[in-house]
Protein backbone atom coordinates (compact mmCIF):
# COMPACT_ATOMS: atom_id res chain seq x y z
CA UNK A 1 0.00 0.00 0.00
CA UNK A 2 2.85 2.36 1.32
CA UNK A 3 4.57 1.40 -2.15
CA UNK A 4 2.25 1.74 -4.16
CA UNK A 5 0.80 5.62 -3.18
CA UNK A 6 4.58 6.61 -3.53
CA UNK A 7 4.58 5.40 -7.16
CA UNK A 8 1.41 7.06 -7.66
CA UNK A 9 3.31 10.33 -5.93
CA UNK A 10 6.57 9.31 -7.80
CA UNK A 11 4.44 9.08 -11.43
CA UNK A 12 2.44 12.50 -10.34
CA UNK A 13 5.77 14.23 -9.82
CA UNK A 14 7.84 13.23 -13.06
CA UNK A 15 4.43 14.41 -14.83
CA UNK A 16 4.23 17.55 -13.68
CA UNK A 17 8.60 18.00 -13.49
CA UNK A 18 8.61 16.81 -16.76
CA UNK A 19 6.56 18.87 -18.52
CA UNK A 20 7.70 21.87 -17.01
CA UNK A 21 11.26 21.14 -18.03
CA UNK A 22 9.59 20.43 -21.61
CA UNK A 23 7.56 23.84 -21.50
CA UNK A 24 9.62 26.12 -22.60
CA UNK A 25 11.23 24.45 -26.09
CA UNK A 26 7.52 23.23 -26.90
CA UNK A 27 6.04 26.44 -26.61
CA UNK A 28 8.96 27.93 -28.95
CA UNK A 29 8.86 24.88 -31.04
CA UNK A 30 5.33 25.57 -31.70
CA UNK A 31 5.24 29.07 -32.01
CA UNK A 32 8.88 29.08 -34.06
CA UNK A 33 8.17 26.09 -36.38
CA UNK A 34 5.05 24.05 -36.10
CA UNK A 35 2.46 27.01 -36.35
CA UNK A 36 4.48 28.87 -39.10
CA UNK A 37 4.75 26.05 -41.21
CA UNK A 38 0.83 25.85 -41.70
CA UNK A 39 1.56 30.09 -42.35
CA UNK A 40 4.17 29.20 -45.40
CA UNK A 41 1.66 26.40 -46.83
CA UNK A 42 -1.55 28.87 -46.09
CA UNK A 43 0.44 31.60 -47.83
CA UNK A 44 1.09 29.77 -50.74
CA UNK A 45 -2.34 30.25 -51.74
CA UNK A 46 -2.70 34.14 -51.83
CA UNK A 47 -0.67 36.89 -53.71
CA UNK A 48 0.47 40.04 -52.15
CA UNK A 49 -0.84 42.95 -53.06
CA UNK A 50 0.49 45.81 -55.17
CA UNK A 51 3.43 47.88 -53.31
CA UNK A 52 3.43 45.00 -50.98
CA UNK A 53 0.20 45.21 -49.22
CA UNK A 54 -2.54 42.98 -48.61
CA UNK A 55 -3.03 39.39 -49.09
CA UNK A 56 -5.01 38.21 -51.62
CA UNK A 57 -6.63 34.74 -51.85
CA UNK A 58 -5.93 32.90 -55.08
CA UNK A 59 -6.56 29.18 -54.75
CA UNK A 60 -4.21 27.50 -56.17
CA UNK A 61 -3.07 29.82 -58.93
CA UNK A 62 0.45 30.13 -57.61
CA UNK A 63 1.14 26.12 -57.70
CA UNK A 64 -0.56 26.26 -61.52
CA UNK A 65 2.02 28.94 -62.05
CA UNK A 66 4.99 27.00 -60.19
CA UNK A 67 4.50 24.02 -63.13
CA UNK A 68 4.67 26.02 -65.69
CA UNK A 69 7.38 28.45 -64.62
CA UNK A 70 10.34 27.29 -66.36
CA UNK A 71 12.44 29.44 -64.26
CA UNK A 72 11.48 27.38 -61.31
CA UNK A 73 12.50 24.35 -62.80
CA UNK A 74 15.58 25.54 -64.31
CA UNK A 75 16.25 26.46 -60.29
CA UNK A 76 15.15 22.84 -59.65
CA UNK A 77 18.03 21.63 -62.49
CA UNK A 78 20.21 23.89 -61.40
CA UNK A 79 20.14 22.69 -58.11
CA UNK A 80 20.07 19.06 -58.10
CA UNK A 81 23.13 19.36 -60.28
CA UNK A 82 24.94 20.96 -57.20
CA UNK A 83 23.90 18.24 -55.41
CA UNK A 84 25.23 15.46 -57.51
CA UNK A 85 28.52 16.55 -57.69
CA UNK A 86 28.91 18.17 -54.54
CA UNK A 87 27.47 15.28 -51.74
CA UNK A 88 29.51 12.55 -53.78
CA UNK A 89 32.89 14.18 -54.77
CA UNK A 90 33.04 15.55 -51.14
CA UNK A 91 32.51 12.05 -49.85
CA UNK A 92 34.80 10.23 -51.57
CA UNK A 93 37.44 12.70 -51.06
CA UNK A 94 36.38 12.27 -47.24
CA UNK A 95 36.52 9.03 -47.31
CA UNK A 96 40.12 8.42 -49.09
CA UNK A 97 41.80 11.34 -46.52
CA UNK A 98 39.72 9.82 -43.35
CA UNK A 99 41.57 6.09 -43.97
CA UNK A 100 44.92 7.43 -44.71
CA UNK A 101 44.45 9.77 -41.40
CA UNK A 102 42.95 6.71 -39.50
CA UNK A 103 46.57 5.12 -40.32
CA UNK A 104 49.54 5.44 -37.57
CA UNK A 105 50.80 9.22 -39.16
CA UNK A 106 52.16 11.86 -37.54
CA UNK A 107 50.65 15.51 -37.57
CA UNK A 108 47.16 14.23 -37.25
CA UNK A 109 45.54 16.84 -35.55
CA UNK A 110 47.28 19.23 -38.03
CA UNK A 111 45.93 17.90 -41.01
CA UNK A 112 42.39 17.37 -39.68
CA UNK A 113 42.76 21.16 -38.37
CA UNK A 114 43.56 22.58 -41.70
CA UNK A 115 40.65 20.32 -43.34
CA UNK A 116 38.13 21.46 -41.05
CA UNK A 117 39.15 25.09 -41.53
CA UNK A 118 37.03 25.60 -44.15
CA UNK A 119 34.04 24.56 -41.93
CA UNK A 120 34.08 27.80 -39.70
CA UNK A 121 34.74 30.37 -42.35
CA UNK A 122 31.72 32.93 -42.49
CA UNK A 123 30.77 31.77 -46.27
CA UNK A 124 30.76 35.79 -47.11
CA UNK A 125 34.75 35.12 -46.53
CA UNK A 126 34.63 32.16 -48.86
CA UNK A 127 33.00 33.33 -51.37
CA UNK A 128 34.33 36.44 -51.67
CA UNK A 129 38.13 34.91 -52.18
CA UNK A 130 36.73 32.15 -54.24
CA UNK A 131 35.25 34.52 -56.50
CA UNK A 132 38.79 35.96 -56.62
CA UNK A 133 40.30 33.08 -57.51
CA UNK A 134 38.00 32.63 -60.62
CA UNK A 135 38.73 36.03 -61.50
CA UNK A 136 39.02 35.13 -65.50
CA UNK A 137 41.48 38.46 -65.99
CA UNK A 138 43.20 38.68 -62.64
CA UNK A 139 42.38 35.01 -60.92
CA UNK A 140 45.31 32.57 -59.37
CA UNK A 141 43.45 29.75 -61.78
CA UNK A 142 43.76 31.04 -64.98
CA UNK A 143 47.00 33.33 -64.17
CA UNK A 144 48.75 30.03 -62.70
CA UNK A 145 47.60 27.65 -65.22
CA UNK A 146 47.91 30.01 -68.21
CA UNK A 147 43.81 29.18 -69.09
CA UNK A 148 41.02 31.21 -70.02
CA UNK A 149 38.06 30.20 -68.78
CA UNK A 150 35.39 31.77 -67.67
CA UNK A 151 34.37 29.72 -64.23
CA UNK A 152 31.58 31.76 -62.84
CA UNK A 153 30.11 33.62 -65.84
CA UNK A 154 30.29 30.59 -68.69
CA UNK A 155 26.61 29.41 -68.29
CA UNK A 156 27.42 25.89 -68.85
CA UNK A 157 30.38 25.39 -66.07
CA UNK A 158 29.51 27.82 -63.67
CA UNK A 159 27.44 25.56 -61.37
CA UNK A 160 29.99 23.27 -60.75
CA UNK A 161 32.62 25.83 -60.54
CA UNK A 162 30.24 27.07 -57.24
CA UNK A 163 30.12 23.25 -56.71
CA UNK A 164 33.50 22.72 -56.06
CA UNK A 165 33.13 25.39 -53.65
CA UNK A 166 30.97 23.69 -51.34
CA UNK A 167 33.11 20.38 -52.04
CA UNK A 168 35.83 22.54 -50.70
CA UNK A 169 34.07 23.86 -47.81
CA UNK A 170 32.53 20.50 -46.44
CA UNK A 171 35.08 17.61 -46.97
CA UNK A 172 36.25 18.06 -43.39
CA UNK A 173 32.94 18.21 -41.71
CA UNK A 174 32.63 14.41 -43.67
CA UNK A 175 36.41 13.62 -42.32
CA UNK A 176 35.27 14.20 -38.93
CA UNK A 177 32.38 11.90 -39.42
CA UNK A 178 34.25 9.37 -40.90
CA UNK A 179 37.03 9.15 -38.79
CA UNK A 180 34.65 8.72 -35.91
CA UNK A 181 33.15 5.99 -37.67
CA UNK A 182 36.59 4.26 -38.41
CA UNK A 183 37.44 4.21 -35.25
CA UNK A 184 34.70 1.77 -34.36
CA UNK A 185 35.80 -0.64 -36.42
CA UNK A 186 37.61 -3.53 -35.16
CA UNK A 187 41.32 -3.46 -35.93
CA UNK A 188 41.49 -7.48 -35.61
CA UNK A 189 39.38 -7.56 -39.17
CA UNK A 190 42.53 -5.66 -41.13
CA UNK A 191 44.79 -8.55 -39.23
CA UNK A 192 42.97 -11.30 -40.28
CA UNK A 193 42.40 -9.93 -43.95
CA UNK A 194 46.14 -9.40 -43.92
CA UNK A 195 47.06 -12.74 -42.92
CA UNK A 196 44.79 -13.76 -45.73
CA UNK A 197 46.88 -12.02 -48.11
CA UNK A 198 44.28 -9.46 -48.82
CA UNK A 199 45.79 -6.06 -50.07
CA UNK A 200 45.42 -2.61 -48.95
CA UNK A 201 42.66 -2.11 -51.75
CA UNK A 202 40.76 -5.15 -51.04
CA UNK A 203 40.70 -4.59 -47.50
CA UNK A 204 39.11 -1.40 -48.20
CA UNK A 205 36.33 -2.37 -50.23
CA UNK A 206 35.69 -5.62 -48.40
CA UNK A 207 36.11 -3.85 -44.68
CA UNK A 208 36.41 -0.70 -44.67
CA UNK A 209 33.30 0.20 -47.05
CA UNK A 210 30.60 -2.01 -45.31
CA UNK A 211 32.03 -1.95 -42.20
CA UNK A 212 31.62 2.73 -43.16
CA UNK A 213 28.59 2.47 -44.54
CA UNK A 214 26.32 3.41 -41.49
CA UNK A 215 28.49 6.49 -41.76
CA UNK A 216 28.35 6.76 -44.89
CA UNK A 217 24.57 6.86 -45.00
CA UNK A 218 23.99 9.61 -42.18
CA UNK A 219 26.80 11.64 -44.39
CA UNK A 220 24.96 11.15 -47.08
CA UNK A 221 21.50 11.80 -46.02
CA UNK A 222 22.32 14.82 -43.84
CA UNK A 223 25.01 16.54 -46.48
CA UNK A 224 22.02 16.07 -49.44
CA UNK A 225 19.13 18.10 -47.32
CA UNK A 226 21.47 20.43 -46.51
CA UNK A 227 22.83 20.95 -50.25
CA UNK A 228 19.89 21.01 -51.29
CA UNK A 229 19.14 24.48 -49.45
CA UNK A 230 22.08 25.97 -50.77
CA UNK A 231 21.92 29.86 -50.92
CA UNK A 232 24.61 31.42 -49.56
CA UNK A 233 27.56 30.22 -52.36
CA UNK A 234 25.25 31.27 -54.97
CA UNK A 235 23.84 34.56 -53.73
CA UNK A 236 27.66 35.45 -52.62
CA UNK A 237 29.27 34.15 -55.97
CA UNK A 238 26.87 35.36 -58.30
CA UNK A 239 25.62 38.65 -58.92
CA UNK A 240 22.45 39.78 -60.66
CA UNK A 241 24.24 40.81 -63.48
CA UNK A 242 25.79 37.75 -63.84
CA UNK A 243 25.33 35.99 -67.34
CA UNK A 244 25.10 32.81 -65.92
CA UNK A 245 23.00 33.79 -63.03
CA UNK A 246 19.89 31.74 -64.74
CA UNK A 247 22.27 28.54 -65.23
CA UNK A 248 23.01 28.50 -61.80
CA UNK A 249 20.22 30.07 -59.46
CA UNK A 250 18.98 27.35 -56.75
CA UNK A 251 15.00 26.68 -55.13
CA UNK A 252 16.24 28.82 -52.09
CA UNK A 253 18.19 31.39 -54.26
CA UNK A 254 14.86 32.18 -55.58
CA UNK A 255 12.39 31.88 -52.47
CA UNK A 256 14.80 34.46 -50.96
CA UNK A 257 14.19 36.64 -54.44
CA UNK A 258 11.03 36.22 -54.32
CA UNK A 259 10.09 36.61 -51.10
CA UNK A 260 12.54 39.49 -50.18
CA UNK A 261 13.82 41.44 -52.67
CA UNK A 262 10.54 41.42 -54.97
CA UNK A 263 8.01 40.96 -52.22
CA UNK A 264 5.94 38.08 -53.69
CA UNK A 265 5.62 36.02 -50.33
CA UNK A 266 2.96 34.15 -51.73
CA UNK A 267 4.66 32.77 -54.55
CA UNK A 268 7.70 32.75 -52.33
CA UNK A 269 6.18 30.62 -49.94
CA UNK A 270 5.12 28.25 -52.71
CA UNK A 271 8.53 27.72 -53.63
CA UNK A 272 9.34 26.93 -50.07
CA UNK A 273 6.60 24.47 -50.27
CA UNK A 274 8.19 22.77 -53.37
CA UNK A 275 11.75 22.69 -51.92
CA UNK A 276 9.95 21.19 -48.99
CA UNK A 277 8.24 18.40 -51.05
CA UNK A 278 11.76 17.50 -52.67
CA UNK A 279 13.50 16.76 -49.89
CA UNK A 280 11.10 14.91 -48.79
CA UNK A 281 10.63 12.64 -50.97
CA UNK A 282 14.66 12.03 -51.77
CA UNK A 283 14.84 11.67 -48.10
CA UNK A 284 12.55 8.90 -48.42
CA UNK A 285 14.04 7.37 -51.02
CA UNK A 286 17.47 7.20 -49.47
CA UNK A 287 15.72 5.46 -46.78
CA UNK A 288 14.09 3.03 -48.63
CA UNK A 289 17.54 2.57 -50.65
CA UNK A 290 19.55 2.08 -47.38
CA UNK A 291 18.21 -1.58 -46.76
CA UNK A 292 19.89 -2.43 -50.10
CA UNK A 293 23.11 -1.43 -49.28
CA UNK A 294 23.94 -0.29 -45.54
CA UNK A 295 25.58 -2.84 -43.07
CA UNK A 296 24.19 -2.71 -39.65
CA UNK A 297 26.21 -5.21 -37.38
CA UNK B 1 58.19 -5.60 -46.39
CA UNK B 2 59.58 -2.97 -44.37
CA UNK B 3 61.12 -1.47 -47.10
CA UNK B 4 57.29 -1.59 -49.04
CA UNK B 5 55.44 0.08 -45.88
CA UNK B 6 58.24 2.53 -46.04
CA UNK B 7 56.87 3.36 -49.64
CA UNK B 8 53.79 3.46 -48.36
CA UNK B 9 54.42 5.38 -45.51
CA UNK B 10 55.75 7.96 -47.88
CA UNK B 11 52.76 7.89 -50.62
CA UNK B 12 50.10 8.52 -47.67
CA UNK B 13 52.08 11.88 -46.48
CA UNK B 14 53.07 13.28 -50.19
CA UNK B 15 49.07 12.56 -50.74
CA UNK B 16 47.87 14.40 -47.25
CA UNK B 17 50.47 17.19 -47.72
CA UNK B 18 49.51 17.84 -51.08
CA UNK B 19 45.83 17.84 -50.38
CA UNK B 20 46.24 19.96 -47.07
CA UNK B 21 48.13 22.69 -49.38
CA UNK B 22 45.24 22.30 -51.89
CA UNK B 23 42.93 22.82 -49.13
CA UNK B 24 44.98 26.07 -47.88
CA UNK B 25 44.99 27.95 -50.90
CA UNK B 26 42.32 29.83 -50.78
CA UNK B 27 43.51 31.11 -47.58
CA UNK B 28 46.92 31.82 -48.79
CA UNK B 29 45.56 33.57 -51.70
CA UNK B 30 43.30 35.83 -48.83
CA UNK B 31 46.15 36.68 -46.91
CA UNK B 32 48.46 37.42 -49.63
CA UNK B 33 46.51 39.38 -51.75
CA UNK B 34 45.28 41.54 -48.43
CA UNK B 35 48.74 42.91 -48.00
CA UNK B 36 49.11 43.91 -51.62
CA UNK B 37 48.62 47.14 -53.63
CA UNK B 38 45.69 47.60 -55.93
CA UNK B 39 48.17 47.34 -59.30
CA UNK B 40 49.71 44.24 -58.39
CA UNK B 41 46.46 42.18 -57.87
CA UNK B 42 45.23 43.18 -61.54
CA UNK B 43 49.16 43.15 -63.10
CA UNK B 44 49.08 40.10 -65.18
CA UNK B 45 52.24 40.42 -66.88
CA UNK B 46 54.23 39.45 -64.87
CA UNK B 47 51.81 37.93 -62.10
CA UNK B 48 52.51 38.60 -58.90
CA UNK B 49 52.38 36.42 -56.49
CA UNK B 50 53.92 37.57 -53.57
CA UNK B 51 53.40 41.60 -52.27
CA UNK B 52 56.79 43.72 -53.34
CA UNK B 53 56.29 45.00 -49.69
CA UNK B 54 53.80 43.96 -46.87
CA UNK B 55 51.49 46.92 -46.77
CA UNK B 56 49.16 47.52 -44.43
CA UNK B 57 47.21 50.21 -46.76
CA UNK B 58 44.07 47.61 -47.18
CA UNK B 59 43.59 46.96 -43.56
CA UNK B 60 43.36 50.61 -42.63
CA UNK B 61 40.89 51.83 -45.31
CA UNK B 62 38.59 48.49 -44.57
CA UNK B 63 38.93 49.52 -40.29
CA UNK B 64 37.92 53.02 -41.18
CA UNK B 65 35.09 52.61 -43.97
CA UNK B 66 33.90 49.48 -42.28
CA UNK B 67 32.61 49.89 -38.36
CA UNK B 68 34.44 46.18 -37.43
CA UNK B 69 33.79 46.97 -33.72
CA UNK B 70 30.20 47.30 -34.06
CA UNK B 71 29.86 44.25 -36.64
CA UNK B 72 31.72 42.27 -34.12
CA UNK B 73 29.34 43.49 -31.04
CA UNK B 74 26.27 42.38 -33.11
CA UNK B 75 27.84 39.05 -34.09
CA UNK B 76 29.15 38.47 -30.64
CA UNK B 77 25.25 39.20 -28.80
CA UNK B 78 23.35 37.14 -31.16
CA UNK B 79 25.91 34.48 -30.32
CA UNK B 80 25.66 35.24 -26.79
CA UNK B 81 21.80 35.55 -26.53
CA UNK B 82 21.16 32.30 -28.84
CA UNK B 83 23.34 30.32 -26.57
CA UNK B 84 22.17 31.15 -23.75
CA UNK B 85 18.56 30.19 -24.77
CA UNK B 86 19.51 26.80 -26.46
CA UNK B 87 21.79 25.46 -23.64
CA UNK B 88 18.73 26.61 -21.19
CA UNK B 89 15.69 25.60 -22.54
CA UNK B 90 17.48 22.18 -24.45
CA UNK B 91 19.20 21.37 -21.21
CA UNK B 92 16.04 21.04 -19.36
CA UNK B 93 14.18 19.57 -21.95
CA UNK B 94 16.74 16.98 -22.74
CA UNK B 95 16.65 15.77 -19.03
CA UNK B 96 12.66 15.52 -19.38
CA UNK B 97 13.13 13.67 -22.30
CA UNK B 98 15.75 11.41 -21.97
CA UNK B 99 15.36 10.51 -17.90
CA UNK B 100 11.60 11.25 -17.50
CA UNK B 101 8.68 8.97 -18.05
CA UNK B 102 5.68 10.58 -17.83
CA UNK B 103 2.04 10.89 -20.28
CA UNK B 104 2.59 12.91 -23.63
CA UNK B 105 6.70 12.72 -23.71
CA UNK B 106 6.89 10.66 -26.83
CA UNK B 107 4.06 12.56 -28.84
CA UNK B 108 5.95 15.78 -27.32
CA UNK B 109 9.36 14.61 -28.47
CA UNK B 110 8.48 13.06 -32.00
CA UNK B 111 7.14 16.95 -32.62
CA UNK B 112 11.09 17.73 -32.31
CA UNK B 113 12.37 14.89 -34.06
CA UNK B 114 9.42 16.43 -36.69
CA UNK B 115 10.93 19.97 -36.94
CA UNK B 116 14.58 18.66 -37.61
CA UNK B 117 13.19 17.46 -40.60
CA UNK B 118 11.87 20.28 -42.18
CA UNK B 119 13.85 22.65 -44.21
CA UNK B 120 14.38 25.74 -42.42
CA UNK B 121 13.11 28.23 -44.94
CA UNK B 122 9.96 27.19 -44.46
CA UNK B 123 9.90 28.96 -41.70
CA UNK B 124 11.58 31.89 -42.74
CA UNK B 125 8.69 34.13 -43.79
CA UNK B 126 6.38 33.61 -41.09
CA UNK B 127 9.07 34.16 -38.30
CA UNK B 128 9.98 37.23 -40.55
CA UNK B 129 6.15 38.58 -40.58
CA UNK B 130 6.42 38.02 -36.16
CA UNK B 131 9.40 39.82 -35.51
CA UNK B 132 7.96 42.82 -37.71
CA UNK B 133 4.50 43.07 -36.37
CA UNK B 134 6.32 43.00 -32.67
CA UNK B 135 8.27 45.92 -33.79
CA UNK B 136 11.29 44.75 -33.72
CA UNK B 137 12.97 44.86 -36.89
CA UNK B 138 16.49 45.79 -37.00
CA UNK B 139 17.23 44.90 -33.33
CA UNK B 140 19.46 42.34 -31.82
CA UNK B 141 16.33 40.54 -30.63
CA UNK B 142 15.79 39.84 -34.29
CA UNK B 143 18.72 38.28 -34.58
CA UNK B 144 18.37 35.86 -31.85
CA UNK B 145 14.76 35.06 -32.35
CA UNK B 146 15.14 31.43 -34.42
CA UNK B 147 17.60 30.45 -31.71
CA UNK B 148 15.41 30.80 -28.90
CA UNK B 149 14.42 27.22 -28.64
CA UNK B 150 16.93 24.46 -30.58
CA UNK B 151 15.07 20.85 -31.76
CA UNK B 152 18.59 19.58 -33.08
CA UNK B 153 20.13 21.06 -29.38
CA UNK B 154 17.13 19.25 -27.44
CA UNK B 155 17.92 15.80 -29.15
CA UNK B 156 21.77 16.10 -28.31
CA UNK B 157 21.10 17.07 -24.73
CA UNK B 158 18.56 14.23 -24.45
CA UNK B 159 21.61 11.92 -25.81
CA UNK B 160 23.88 13.10 -23.60
CA UNK B 161 21.29 12.41 -20.47
CA UNK B 162 20.34 9.25 -21.98
CA UNK B 163 24.22 8.02 -21.34
CA UNK B 164 24.51 8.62 -17.46
CA UNK B 165 24.33 6.14 -15.08
CA UNK B 166 20.67 4.77 -13.41
CA UNK B 167 22.78 5.00 -10.29
CA UNK B 168 23.04 8.82 -9.55
CA UNK B 169 19.52 9.14 -9.92
CA UNK B 170 18.34 6.51 -7.39
CA UNK B 171 20.92 8.45 -5.08
CA UNK B 172 19.91 11.74 -5.35
CA UNK B 173 16.18 10.57 -4.86
CA UNK B 174 17.08 8.53 -1.73
CA UNK B 175 19.04 11.57 -0.33
CA UNK B 176 15.21 13.10 -0.37
CA UNK B 177 16.36 15.27 -3.41
CA UNK B 178 13.26 16.27 -5.78
CA UNK B 179 13.73 15.72 -9.44
CA UNK B 180 14.65 19.74 -9.65
CA UNK B 181 17.39 19.37 -7.03
CA UNK B 182 18.61 15.80 -8.99
CA UNK B 183 18.58 17.64 -12.23
CA UNK B 184 19.78 21.10 -11.44
CA UNK B 185 23.00 19.53 -8.29
CA UNK B 186 23.25 15.91 -9.93
CA UNK B 187 22.73 15.48 -13.32
CA UNK B 188 22.73 18.69 -15.59
CA UNK B 189 26.76 18.97 -14.41
CA UNK B 190 27.43 15.62 -15.67
CA UNK B 191 26.56 16.89 -19.39
CA UNK B 192 28.81 19.77 -19.40
CA UNK B 193 30.48 18.62 -22.56
CA UNK B 194 27.33 17.98 -24.64
CA UNK B 195 26.40 21.92 -23.54
CA UNK B 196 30.06 22.79 -24.87
CA UNK B 197 29.29 21.09 -27.94
CA UNK B 198 26.14 22.94 -28.20
CA UNK B 199 26.67 26.22 -27.56
CA UNK B 200 29.63 25.62 -30.22
CA UNK B 201 27.32 24.56 -32.95
CA UNK B 202 25.15 27.41 -32.14
CA UNK B 203 28.16 29.76 -32.49
CA UNK B 204 28.93 28.27 -35.94
CA UNK B 205 25.89 28.02 -37.01
CA UNK B 206 24.87 32.19 -36.04
CA UNK B 207 28.24 33.13 -37.03
CA UNK B 208 27.79 31.84 -40.76
CA UNK B 209 24.23 32.43 -41.21
CA UNK B 210 23.51 34.58 -44.39
CA UNK B 211 20.00 35.02 -45.18
CA UNK B 212 18.18 35.63 -41.83
CA UNK B 213 20.04 38.74 -40.95
CA UNK B 214 19.90 40.17 -44.29
CA UNK B 215 16.54 39.92 -43.88
CA UNK B 216 15.73 40.99 -40.51
CA UNK B 217 18.26 43.48 -40.05
CA UNK B 218 18.85 46.18 -43.07
CA UNK B 219 20.34 48.98 -41.47
CA UNK B 220 24.16 49.10 -41.47
CA UNK B 221 24.25 49.94 -37.59
CA UNK B 222 22.59 46.23 -36.95
CA UNK B 223 24.06 44.11 -39.61
CA UNK B 224 26.34 41.17 -38.30
CA UNK B 225 29.96 39.70 -39.78
CA UNK B 226 28.31 37.63 -42.47
CA UNK B 227 25.77 39.94 -43.45
CA UNK B 228 27.99 43.36 -43.67
CA UNK B 229 30.69 41.32 -45.67
CA UNK B 230 27.96 40.34 -48.06
CA UNK B 231 26.60 44.09 -48.78
CA UNK B 232 30.30 45.22 -48.89
CA UNK B 233 31.38 43.16 -51.74
CA UNK B 234 28.66 44.99 -53.66
CA UNK B 235 30.31 47.93 -53.04
CA UNK B 236 34.06 47.36 -53.55
CA UNK B 237 33.83 45.16 -56.59
CA UNK B 238 37.38 45.00 -57.70
CA UNK B 239 38.94 46.38 -54.86
CA UNK B 240 41.03 43.29 -54.35
CA UNK B 241 43.22 43.82 -51.51
CA UNK B 242 40.43 45.50 -49.21
CA UNK B 243 37.95 43.01 -50.12
CA UNK B 244 40.45 40.00 -48.71
CA UNK B 245 41.31 42.30 -45.94
CA UNK B 246 37.71 42.35 -44.76
CA UNK B 247 37.59 38.93 -45.42
CA UNK B 248 40.33 38.30 -43.32
CA UNK B 249 39.41 40.38 -40.12
CA UNK B 250 35.85 38.20 -40.00
CA UNK B 251 37.57 35.16 -40.20
CA UNK B 252 40.39 35.84 -37.52
CA UNK B 253 38.22 35.27 -34.58
CA UNK B 254 36.14 32.38 -35.60
CA UNK B 255 39.41 30.47 -36.42
CA UNK B 256 41.07 31.69 -32.93
CA UNK B 257 37.80 30.07 -30.99
CA UNK B 258 38.14 26.87 -32.99
CA UNK B 259 42.18 26.34 -32.57
CA UNK B 260 41.11 26.29 -28.60
CA UNK B 261 38.11 24.33 -28.30
CA UNK B 262 39.01 22.11 -31.10
CA UNK B 263 38.89 19.30 -29.12
CA UNK B 264 35.30 19.75 -28.11
CA UNK B 265 34.00 20.70 -32.21
CA UNK B 266 35.55 17.66 -33.01
CA UNK B 267 33.95 15.30 -30.53
CA UNK B 268 30.61 17.42 -30.72
CA UNK B 269 30.36 16.43 -34.22
CA UNK B 270 32.01 12.91 -34.12
CA UNK B 271 29.03 12.07 -31.45
CA UNK B 272 26.04 13.67 -32.57
CA UNK B 273 26.68 13.74 -36.15
CA UNK B 274 26.18 18.00 -36.21
CA UNK B 275 24.63 19.99 -37.95
CA UNK B 276 26.46 22.89 -39.40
Amino acid sequence: MMLRINNNKQRNAQFLWGWLFILPTMIGLIILNIIPIFRTIFQSFFKTGDFGKGNIFIGLQNYSKLFEDTEVWQSLWNTIKYVIVEVPVSIMIALIIAVLLNQKIKGKSIFRTIFFLPMIAAPAAIAMVWRWLYNSQFGLLNNVFNLDVAWISDPSIAIYSIAVIGIWSVVGYNIVLFLAGLQEIPRDYYEAARIDGASGINQFFHITIPLLSPSIFFVSVTRMIAAFQVFDLIYMVMTDTNPAIEKTQSLVYLFYQYSFTYGNKGYGATIAVLLLVVIMMITGIQIYAQKKWVHYS
Amino acid sequence: MKSRDYFFKTIIYVVLLMSSFVMLIPFIWMILTAFKSITETTNIDPFVIWPSTWRLEAFKRVLENMNFVMLYLNTLLMIAGRILAAVLTATLAGYAFGRLHFKGRDIAFSLVLFQMMIPGQIFVIPQYIMVSNMGMLNTIFALIFPGLVTAFGTFLMRQSFMGLPKELEEAAYLDGCNIGQTFLFVMAPLTKSAMVALSIFTAVFAYKDLMWPMIVNLDKDKSTLASALAKMQGQYMSNFPELMAAALIACIPMVILYMIFQKNFIEGIATSGGKL
